[in-house]
C-alpha cells in the first residue's frame, strides 16, 4: 500500500480537474462529494499508509514515480519520501483538511461559487501534500508555490471587494519575497553540492561543510527567508492578518493549520543544515521569539474575531520557530500538530459565530452568545484553553516541551524561556478577552442570532477537533528516527509551576477585566501613553507603515513616472534630433530655380577655384 | 591661313556662358530662362569648336553635334512644360512655381 | 528535402491565399488553416527521423551562388526541430486568432502572415548565413505590412519603427557576415557562408569583438533585450492578434535562437568576454521591464513589455553559457511562446469585444466572462513562473545555470520573479476581478470564449502543463545539440567564472 503514496495528491488534483472542467455546472451536493470526499478519500489512503510504515519499522520509504527534468548532473523526480516527519504532515493535511472540507460544504453552502471554492480548496491540499512529500527541494518548491497560489485565490476569493483583492495580492508577493530568496538558496546548495534531494543534500552538506561553514550559513538564511515568508515571521510577517479577508474555512486550513506552518516543515527538514549553521539556528529562535511577542501585543488591541486569531496564529508559528531555533526539533513539530487542531477549531468556531451573526466579525458587536451558540461555544472554550497551554489539553503538552527546551540552552535560553513564558501570559490574556467579551456581557449584537447556523456537516467537525484538542497532547509521533534522540530536558518543579501559572494568570486578569469587570479598559485606555500604545499595537507596530514608505510607494513612483520608458525616450529623441535638423536643411530648399541655379554654379565655382589652388 | 587664336574662342565662350548664367539667374520670364539656358548651351559648343580645332581633333565637333541635339530636344520639352505651365498658372512668371519648397 | 517542402508549402500557399480572395473572401483562412496544418503535420514526421552523425535529422545542401561560396544549405537538428514544431503549432493558433478579426484583404493578410512563417522556419533551418540572412529578412517585410495594413490606431507609426530598429540592426549583422565571410576567404583562400566553414575562422581581439557585436545587436534587438527594445511594444500593442501571436511567440525567439546557434559559438571568446556585460543586460531587462510593465494601462503594451522582461531570462541563460542553463534558455523559449501568444490573444479577443486595450475602464469581467477568466487566470500564473507550468522550468534552470557562472547578477534576476508576480497579479485584478464596470464602453459584445477559441486556448494550456510536468521530452531533444554546442566551449567561459 505504500507504493500507492502517489495516491495522496492525486485524489484531491483529480477532484480539482473534475471541478474546473465542469465549470459550475455540477449540482451542489456532487461537488461537496468530490470536494470533501477527494479529501477524506486521501486522509484514509494516508491513514492506511501510516499504519503499514510504523508497522513495517522502517526510518523511511522512497516511491520514485518519473523523473521530472534531467539536465546534466541535475535530476529532481517525481519522487515521494515518507518519514516520521512526512507522516505527522500528510496525516494532519489530510486528517483537518478533510474536517474542514466537511465543514465547508456547509460554511460556503449559499455561495454561488461553490464550485470554485472547492476547486481552489483541492488544488491546495494536493500542493502541500506535494510539498511535504517530496523528496527533493524543487518537488517541495513546486508545492511551496503551488500552496501559494492557492492562498491568493482563496484569499481573493471574493473578488467584487478590491480589497480582498488586494489582500490577496499583498499575500502572494509578500511570501514570493520569501520564495525567491529560498529559491537562491537552491541554487546555492546545488551550486555547492551537486544535489537537490533533501537526503543527499543534507548527507553531502554533513561532509563538505564543517559546522559555521560560511556557505552552509548562507544557504541556511536564504532557506530561513522562505520560511519566515511562508510562515508569517518577522519581517515577512504582515500579509497574515490581511489575509483574513478570505472564507473562513480558509483562514482555519490555509492559514492556520496548514500552510503557515511550511516553514516550520522546511527548516525541520532541513534541520542538518541549521545546525551546521548555528548562527542561523540561533536567528530562528530570536525571530521567533520576537514575532510571538509583537503578534501577542498586536493581539491584545484588535476588535476583528479573525484577525484576533491570526495574530495568535503568528504568535504561536513564533512558539514554534523558537523551538527549531533551541534545536527542540520534534516540540517545534509537535506543536505545529496541536496547534493544527487548536487553531482549526478557533477559525471553525469563529465561522460559525460569524454566519449566525449575518458576517458581523466585530467583536464587540457580539456578545452574551453563551446561550444561543452552545456549539460554538464549546468550541471556543477548548480551543481556547488548547491555545493558553491550560494543563492537559494539548496545547500545554507541546507548549511545555518547548519552554523546557528553550530552559535548557545555554547562552540565551533563560531569555528565550522567560520572553515565552511572557508570550503565553499575553496569550492568556488576549484569547480570553476574546471570549469573554464574544461569549459573555450583554448582547450589542445588531441582528441577535435566532440560532446557530450550520447542521451536522459543520458541528460533526467542530466536535472532532474538539476532540482532538483536547487528547492531541497524548499522541506518540515517531519522530526520533528523523531527528535522532532528543535529550530530556527538565525543570525544577517550581520552574514547571511557574510556566503553568503564568497563562493562568493571564486568564485570571482578562477575566477580572471582561468577566468580572472589577478593572476597567476605560481608566486604562484613559492615559495618552496607553492610547498611543494601543493605535502603534493595532497598525502591527507599524509594519505596513514602514513597508508601504520604503518598499511600496517608491516602486509605485518609479513606475508612475517612468511610465513612457526612458529607453523609448532615448530613440524618440533620435527622432528629434533627425527633425530638428531636417527643419534647419530644408530652408535651402526654396522651391526657385534661379536658387538652385545659382547654387550650383557656385558650387562649379568652388569646385574650380579649389581644383586650381591644389 | 591666319587662325584665330585659341583663347579669344575661349574667351567669347566663357562671357556667352556668363551671359546666359546671368539670365538664367535674373529673369522671372520663364521664356528668357530658356533662351538663356540656350546661350549656356552654346557657349559650352562653342568651347568644344574651338577646341576640337585647336588639337585637330573630330570628338570636338561631334560633341557639338550632340549638344545641338540635346538643345533641340531640351527646347522641344522646355517649351511643352511652358505651356503647361502657362495653361495652369495664367502666367509665365517662374517664381509662381517655388510649391516644391521644404 | 523536407525542410525545403516545409518552407516552399508556405510559400506557395501564400500566394494561393492570395489569390483565391478573388474566388471568395472565405477562402484565403481556409487555405491557411490547411496550409499550416499541412505543415505542422509535416513537422511531426521530423519527430521519428533518425538523426544523422551530427545530430541533424534533416538536411539539404545545394549550390546557390557558387561563385561566392553561398549554398542553400537548411539542416534541422533537436534544436530546431523544437522550434520549428513551435513555429509551426503557433501558426495554426495564428491562423485562428485571425479567423473572424481580419475581414478586409484577407487575401493579403494571409499572404503575408504565412510568408513570416515561412522567414521564421527559414532562419530556424538555414546554415547558410547569406541563407539566413535572407530569411531574416524575409520573416520581416510581410510582418511589416502586417502591422501597417491591419494594425490599430498608430499602426503606420508602429510598423515603421519596428521595420527600422530590425532593419538597421540586421544590416550590422549582414556586416558582420560578410566579414566573417571575408576571413575565411583571407585564411582559407575561398569565400564560404556555410555555418560549418565560419565556425573553424580564426579571428581574435578588437576585431572580434565587434564582428560578434554585430549579430549580439540584431540579436538582441528581435530578442528584444534593453536597450533595443523600445519598437516591441508600439509593435505588440499596434499589431493585429495574429500578428502579435506571430510576433511574441516566434518572432522574438528567432533572436534567442541566434544567439544560442551563431553569437556564441561562432565567437567564443569575445562572447566569453563580453559575458558579463550581456548578463548585466538582461538582468537590467528582467527587472527595468517588469517595473515599465506594472505602470502601463494598454494591456498590449503591458504583455509586451513582460515579453521583454522574461526574455531576459534567455540572455542571462545563453551568456551562463553551461547545460542548464542553457536547457533552461531553450524552455524559456518554448514556454514563453505560448504563455504570451496565449496573452495577447486574450487581450486581442478582448479589444475585438469591447474595442478598447486601456485597462482602467476594464474590471470585474470574471462573473461576465467565467471561461476567460479562468483562461486568463491560468497564462497569467504561467507568466509568473508557477511551477508545474513550463515557464517555471524555463526561468528555474536559466537561474540555476546562471548561479554558477554569476552570483550576483542572478540574485539580481531573482527579483524579477517577485516583480513578475506584481504585475500578473496586478492585471487580474484590473480586469477581472473587482466591481463590474462597463461605463467606458459597450459591452454588448463582451462575450465568453467560443468553443474555437477554448480549442486554441486548451491547446496551449495542455502544452504547457506538459512542458512544466514533463519537460524531459523537450530537454531530451535539445540536450545533444547543446552538449555539443558547449563541447570546448565550455571550459573558456568557467575559465572566465574562475578569474
Amino acid at each position: 500500500m505504500q507504493e500507492f503514496i502517489w495516491l495522496l495528491p492525486t485524489y484531491p488534483l483529480l477532484g480539482f480537474l473534475a471541478l474546473v472542467l465542469t465549470s459550475g455546472r455540477l449540482p451542489k451536493n456532487i461537488v461537496a462529494i468530490i470536494g470533501a470526499g477527494s479529501v477524506g478519500l486521501s486522509f484514509l489512503t494516508a491513514a492506511i499508509i501510516a499504519a503499514q510504515f510504523l508497522a513495517s519499522g522502517e526510518d523511511y520509504f522512497v516511491k520514485e514515480v518519473w523523473t521530472w527534468m534531467a539536465v546534466g548532473d541535475f535530476t529532481p523526480g517525481f519522487n515521494f519520501y515518507l518519514d516520521g516527519l512526512s507522516l505527522v504532515m500528510m496525516l494532519v493535511i489530510t486528517g483537518v483538511g478533510f474536517l474542514i472540507h466537511m465543514y465547508a460544504t456547509g460554511y460556503m453552502a449559499d455561495d454561488p461559487s461553490y464550485s470554485r471554492f472547492f476547486s481552489y480548496m483541492n488544488l491546495f491540499v494536493a500542493a502541500m501534500l506535494m510539498l511535504v512529500l517530496g523528496d527533493n527541494l524543487v518537488l517541495l518548491y513546486l508545492g511551496w508555490e503551488g500552496v501559494g497560489l492557492c492562498s491568493y485565490l482563496l484569499i481573493g476569493f471574493w473578488y467584487t471587494n478590491p480589497d480582498n483583492g488586494y489582500a490577496a495580492r499583498k499575500a502572494f508577493v509578500v511570501t514570493r519575497v520569501g520564495d525567491t530568496a529560498m529559491a537562491l538558496g537552491l541554487f546555492l546548495l546545488f551550486a555547492e553540492l551537486g544535489t537537490l534531494n533533501i537526503q543527499d543534500m543534507l548527507h553531502a552538506a554533513e561532509l563538505e561543510w564543517e559546522v559555521g561553514n560560511g556557505l552552509a550559513v548562507a544557504a541556511a538564511l536564504l532557506l530561513l527567508g522562505g520560511a519566515v515568508g511562508k510562515s508569517a515571521q518577522l519581517p515577512l510577517q504582515t500579509w497574515l492578518p490581511d489575509a483574513m479577508a478570505g472564507p473562513t474555512p480558509i483562514s482555519a486550513l490555509i492559514h492556520a493549520a496548514t500552510m503557515v506552518t511550511a516553514g516550520v516543515y522546511l527548516i525541520a527538514r532541513t534541520h542538518i543544515l541549521f545546525e551546521l549553521a548555528p548562527s542561523v539556528q540561533m536567528l530562528v529562535a530570536w525571530i521567533g521569539l520576537i514575532t510571538l511577542l509583537l503578534a501577542g501585543f498586536i493581539a491584545l488591541t484588535q476588535s476583528d474575531i479573525k484577525r484576533i486569531l491570526a495574530f495568535s496564529t503568528m504568535s504561536q508559528i513564533g512558539y514554534m520557530f523558537l523551538a527549531l531555533g533551541v534545536g527542540a526539533w520534534s516540540a517545534g513539530i509537535f506543536h505545529l500538530m496541536t496547534h493544527a487542531f487548536f487553531k482549526a477549531l478557533l477559525f471553525l468556531a469563529s465561522g460559525s459565530v460569524i454566519l449566525s451573526l449575518h458576517h458581523e466579525q466585530d467583536i464587540f458587536k457580539m456578545g452574551a452568545l453563551r446561550k444561543k451558540l452552545p456549539v460554538s461555544f464549546f468550541s471556543f472554550l477548548i480551543g481556547s484553553l488548547a491555545l493558553t497551554a491550560f494543563p492537559f489539553t494539548s496545547g500545554y503538552f507541546s507548549k511545555d516541551e518547548i519552554l523546557i527546551a528553550a530552559h535548557g540552552l545555554e547562552g540565551p535560553g533563560m531569555i528565550f524561556f522567560f520572553g515565552g513564558v511572557l508570550g503565553a501570559f499575553l496569550t492568556g490574556i488576549y484569547t480570553f478577552r476574546l471570549f469573554f467579551i464574544v461569549f459573555f456581557g450583554e448582547s450589542k449584537a445588531a441582528h441577535p442570532p435566532e440560532k446557530e447556523y450550520g447542521g451536522w456537516n459543520m458541528n460533526g467537525p467542530l466536535i472532532l477537533l474538539m476532540i482532538l484538542s483536547l487528547v492531541g497532547g497524548f499522541f506518540a509521533i515517531p519522530l526520533d528516527a528523523v531527528f535522532g534522540q532528543h535529550e530530556e530536558h527538565h525543570v525544577s518543579t517550581l520552574m514547571h509551576g511557574f510556566m503553568i501559572a503564568v497563562p493562568l494568570i493571564g486568564i485570571g486578569i482578562s477575566a477580572a477585566f471582561f468577566y468580572f469587570k472589577i478593572w476597567s479598559v476605560e481608566k486604562l485606555m484613559a492615559s495618552s501613553l496607553a492610547q498611543t500604545l494601543h493605535k502603534f499595537w493595532h497598525s502591527g507596530w507599524g509594519f505596513d507603515w514602514l513597508y508601504d514608505r520604503v518598499f511600496v510607494f517608491p516602486f509605485l513612483w518609479l513606475a508612475r513616472i517612468n511610465k513612457a520608458d526612458l529607453v523609448d525616450g532615448f530613440y524618440a529623441l533620435i527622432v528629434e534630433i533627425s527633425r530638428a535638423a531636417n527643419s534647419m536643411i530644408v530652408k535651402t530648399q526654396t522651391g526657385y530655380i534661379r536658387w538652385y541655379a545659382l547654387s550650383i554654379a557656385a558650387g562649379v565655382v568652388v569646385l574650380i577655384t579649389v581644383g586650381v589652388m591644389l | 591661313m591666319e587662325s584665330i587664336p585659341v583663347e579669344h574662342g575661349l574667351i567669347l565662350a566663357a562671357i556667352l556662358f556668363s551671359i546666359g548664367l546671368i539670365g538664367v539667374l535674373t529673369r522671372r520670364n520663364i521664356v528668357f530662362v530658356l533662351m538663356s539656358l540656350e546661350i549656356m548651351l552654346n557657349a559650352g559648343g562653342l568651347a568644344f569648336i574651338v577646341a576640337a580645332a585647336r588639337w585637330g581633333h573630330a570628338e570636338g565637333q561631334i560633341m557639338f553635334l550632340m549638344i545641338l541635339t540635346l538643345a533641340a530636344a531640351e527646347v522641344a520639352v522646355g517649351l511643352g512644360l511652358i505651356i503647361q505651365m502657362f495653361r495652369r498658372y495664367k502666367t509665365v512668371d517662374i517664381n509662381v512655381l517655388s510649391e516644391m519648397k521644404g | 528535402m523536407i525542410l525545403v517542402w516545409l518552407i516552399s508549402i508556405l510559400f506557395v500557399g501564400g500566394v494561393i491565399a492570395w489569390l483565391s480572395e478573388r474566388i471568395n473572401p472565405n477562402f484565403p483562412r481556409l487555405i491557411a488553416l490547411i496550409t499550416v496544418l499541412l505543415d505542422l503535420a509535416l513537422m511531426l514526421t521530423l519527430l521519428g527521423a533518425e538523426p544523422s552523425s551530427g545530430g541533424w535529422v534533416a538536411s539539404v545542401e545545394a549550390d546557390w551562388i557558387p561563385r561566392f561560396g553561398i549554398s542553400f544549405y537548411l539542416a534541422a537538428d533537436g534544436l530546431s526541430v523544437l522550434l520549428l514544431l513551435l513555429t509551426g503549432f503557433l501558426g495554426v493558433i495564428a491562423v485562428g486568432s485571425a479567423w473572424d478579426e481580419i475581414k478586409e484583404r484577407s487575401g493579403f493578410f494571409y499572404f503575408n502572415l504565412l510568408w513570416t512563417l515561412a522567414g521564421v522556419l527559414g532562419v530556424f533551418a538555414a546554415l547558410d548565413l547569406f541563407l539566413f540572412f535572407f530569411f531574416w529578412e524575409v520573416m520581416l517585410i510581410p510582418m511589416y505590412f502586417i502591422i501597417a495594413i491591419w494594425g490599430h490606431e498608430n499602426k503606420n507609426y508602429a510598423a515603421m519603427k519596428f521595420f527600422i530598429f530590425t532593419q538597421v540592426t540586421g544590416m550590422l549583422m549582414l556586416v558582420s557576415i560578410l566579414a566573417l565571410a571575408y576571413f575565411h576567404y583571407v585564411q582559407n583562400g575561398v569565400i564560404s557562408f556555410n555555418y560549418h566553414d565560419l565556425l573553424t575562422v580564426q579571428t581574435s581581439g578588437s576585431l572580434e569583438m565587434w564582428i560578434m557585436l554585430g549579430f549580439f545587436i540584431a540579436f538582441t534587438t528581435k530578442l528584444p533585450s534593453v536597450p533595443f527594445h523600445a519598437w516591441l511594444p508600439d509593435a505588440h500593442s499596434q499589431a493585429p492578434t495574429a500578428g502579435s501571436v506571430i510576433l511574441a511567440g516566434v518572432l522574438l525567439k528567432t533572436g534567442a535562437y541566434g544567439l544560442i546557434r551563431f553569437a556564441v559559438p561562432l565567437f567564443p571568446e569575445a562572447s566569453m568576454s563580453f559575458a558579463p556585460i550581456a548578463m548585466t543586460l538582461a538582468a537590467i531587462s528582467i527587472l527595468y521591464c517588469a517595473k515599465v510593465a506594472f505602470a502601463q494601462t494598454d494591456i498590449k503594451r503591458l504583455i509586451a513589455y513582460t515579453s521583454v522582461s522574461h526574455m531576459g531570462f534567455v540572455t542571462l541563460g545563453v551568456y551562463a553559457w553551461n547545460e542548464q542553463a542553457l536547457q533552461g534558455a531553450v524552455m524559456t523559449m518554448l514556454a514563453h511562446g505560448l504563455s504570451a501568444a496565449a496573452l495577447f490573444m486574450l487581450a486581442g479577443g478582448l479589444q475585438h469585444r469591447i474595442h478598447t486595450r486601456s485597462m482602467p475602464d476594464m474590471g470585474g469581467f470574471w462573473a461576465k466572462v467565467p471561461r476567460m477568466a479562468v483562461v486568463a487566470l491560468f497564462f497569467s500564473v504561467a507568466a509568473l513562473g508557477m511551477p508545474g507550468l513550463g515557464n517555471f522550468i524555463g526561468e528555474f534552470l536559466a537561474l540555476l545555470g546562471a548561479f554558477q557562472a554569476n552570483i550576483t547578477l542572478t540574485v539580481v534576476s531573482a527579483f524579477g520573479l517577485i516583480l513578475a508576480s506584481v504585475y500578473s497579479l496586478w492585471v487580474i485584478q484590473k480586469i477581472f476581478h473587482g466591481e463590474y464596470k462597463n461605463s467606458e464602453f459597450d459591452d454588448s459584445h463582451l462575450t465568453d470564449l467560443t468553443r474555437r477559441e477554448m480549442v486554441y486556448f486548451g491547446a496551449m494550456m495542455i502544452g504547457l502543463v506538459w512542458m512544466g510536468m514533463y519537460p524531459q521530452s523537450f530537454l531530451a531533444m535539445s540536450q545533444p545539440v547543446l552538449l555539443e554546442l558547449l563541447n570546448g566551449t565550455e571550459e573558456l567561459f568557467a575559465a572566465v567564472v574562475q578569474n
